[in-house]
């Protein structure tokens, strides 16, 4: 039980190269695979080609395969696929409907699509804005939320589908760093509590050093990283890949060169 | 994906009254669809009906209206807001109404006329009119009652997403432009003082404007797969509009209202 990527390759549609790949790729449920790459690296299309999106609902041409809990992607409907993949985006205001009065509509948008009983759609919801932490926003206008309170209900609406793997395209992007701690710490919760697979990509590796168990770098549509987060996160080769180490890293770094002894309790200090 | 170690929320499981709840009061309390046949028939009224009293009875109709909903002040806003062009027809019909030859005086080469002056009010009562009955509608009806009613009435979720989409869209694009001039501000551009100024401003706004909304498109058409927008059936409906004998009644006179004015306009018993 897995996503699966096997030498997947993607190219857009009307490009002429690959976007992505040939990549072998796995996330597994209970697990949080981060990935990072400098910009146009394929981290996103890695998220829409992962989600089944790609070539889906966007068109272009998808090599290799991708396989949901052993179901060829390719084979499932839209629908069918948000139940199994949350995908959620950098941008809360791209990822609401825009139709709802309420944050708890808001959240009820994709249950109501599915034409589930209203109790059960209300049931989802309720669940969701707790996974989240934010059932206090359920009677706010969506469209009058802050950014993190915006990506926070853009995670409950995913997540009131019920999706067994979630994939989070840089979903702290455009918060400061109160409202990246309120969706890292929602992550580690929903992770912990419902046992899905997560796969995050993220520019702030300090939110990847937080809750990722593995991670991967890419670069130029390949992975050019892969291994536990810990290792990952500290190998030198981060810099030449366009990333830039978490602070606790770099901190040790700087310890080290100024030849100061690093030790067990500095680590655990900056944990 | 079931969701083991999260136990109900202290809000509980259930809907909560913010959607439930109806709103009071007879005029806000009516059906959407109600609401829009007394609106046409107002429309109709103002238009059909020569002569003062077409205008003066809708308008008259619709203060009162206004007042026993509460809606007064926000019915003076779109008055307000169609003042420069209430203006603008005052103007071109008091200087310009052609064969008009009643001149008030002599301005220079300009002659403003009372026939001008009549039919430049009357034009404007009819213009006012129309946007308060619409307005009224819209103060009056919540636009997740309108959709949810539209809905019912068998208009698929397509069309409903796209009603909604696009009442919703104001804000937002109000918002964006606001952004972006200050961002265009930011570097440099005069966006305020004289018209020509102004105008010549308006280019380099639109283009962000029009082309920030395309390239949105894509990641909006994903964001809603990702919630099951085309899943098949029918969707689960959380707001019920009421829709009681009253409604029916008052849709029917308002259709009875519309052909009748109709037939004495084209028989000449009115106007």
């Amino acid at each position: 039980m897995a996503i699966e990527l096997e030498s997947a390759r993607y190219r857009y549609a009307g490009s002429g190269s690959a976007a992505l790949g040939p990549i072998e790729l796995r996330v597994e449920p209970g697990r949080v695979l981060g990935v990072a790459g400098a910009n146009e690296s394929g981290k996103s299309t890695l998220c829409v080609v992962a989600a089944g999106v790609a070539p889906a609902v966007i068109g272009g041409k998808l090599d290799g395969s991708v396989r949901i809990d052993g179901v060829d992607a390719a084979t499932l409907r839209p629908h069918e696929l948000a139940q199994r993949c949350g995908l959620l985006f950098q941008h809360a205001h791209t990822q609401l409907s825009h139709t709802t009065a309420t944050v708890f509509e808001e959240v009820a948008f994709g249950p109501c699509n599915l034409g589930l009983p209203v109790a059960e759609v209300a049931e989802r919801v309720w669940w969701a804005l707790g996974a989240v932490g934010v059932e206090g926003l359920a009677p706010r206008d969506p469209a009058r939320l802050s950014g993190g309170q915006g990506q926070l209900v853009a995670l409950a609406s995913v997540l009131a589908l019920r999706p067994k793997y979630l994939i989070l395209d840089e979903p702290t992007s455009e918060l400061d760093p109160a409202g990246t701690r309120l969706i890292a710490d929602a992550l580690v919760r929903v992770a912990a509590e419902t046992g899905a697979g997560i796969l995050l990509v993220e520019h702030k590796l300090d939110v990847l050093a937080h809750i990722a168990d593995e991670v991967v770098v890419l670069e130029r549509g390949s992975v050019a990283l892969v291994g536990q987060a810990a290792a990952v996160l500290a190998d030198p080769r981060l810099a030449e890949l366009g990333v830039e180490p978490p602070a606790g890293v770099r901190l040790e770094r700087a310890v080290r060169d100024s030849g100061v002894e690093w030790t067990a309790s500095m680590s655990e200090s900056i944990r | 994906m079931t969701p083991p170690s999260l136990a109900p929320t202290a809000a509980g499981f259930g809907l909560p009254d913010y959607v439930t709840r109806r709103p009071s009061g007879f005029y806000r309390s009516l059906n959407p669809a109600t609401k829009l046949a007394v609106a046409a028939l107002e429309v109709v009224a103002a238009f059909t009906i020569s002569g003062w009293l077409g205008p003066a009875l809708v308008l008259a109709t619709l203060a009162a209206t206004a007042a026993g909903s509460r809606t007064l002040r926000g019915l003076m806003v779109v008055g307000l807001a169609a003042l420069p062009l209430v203006v603008s027809i005052m103007v071109v019909n008091l200087f310009l109404l052609p064969g008009a030859s009643d001149p008030i005086a002599h301005v220079g080469p300009l002659a403003p006329t009372w026939s001008g002056l009549r039919f430049g009010l009357l034009t404007a009562a009819r213009l006012l009119a129309f946007s308060s009955a619409v307005a009224l509608a819209y103060l009056t009806t919540p636009v997740d009652d309108l959709l949810a009613d539209m809905s019912r009435r068998g208009l698929g979720r397509r069309g409903v997403f796209v009603v909604g989409a696009a009442v919703q869209m104001v804000p937002r694009t109000i918002e964006r432009v606001g952004e972006i001039m200050d961002a265009q501000r930011a570097r440099g551009m005069d966006t305020e003082g004289r018209i020509w100024r102004r105008a010549r401003g308006v280019v380099p706004l639109a283009a962000p404007v029009v082309f920030g909304a395309l390239a949105e498109v894509e990641e909006r058409t994903m964001a809603l797969e990702s919630r099951a927008f085309t899943a098949p059936g029918r969707q689960t409906l959380l707001r019920t509009p009421p829709d009681r004998t009253i409604d029916s009644v008052l849709r029917w006179l308002a259709l009875a209202g519309v052909l009748a004015i109709v037939a004495l306009r084209l028989t000449g018993r009115i106007g």
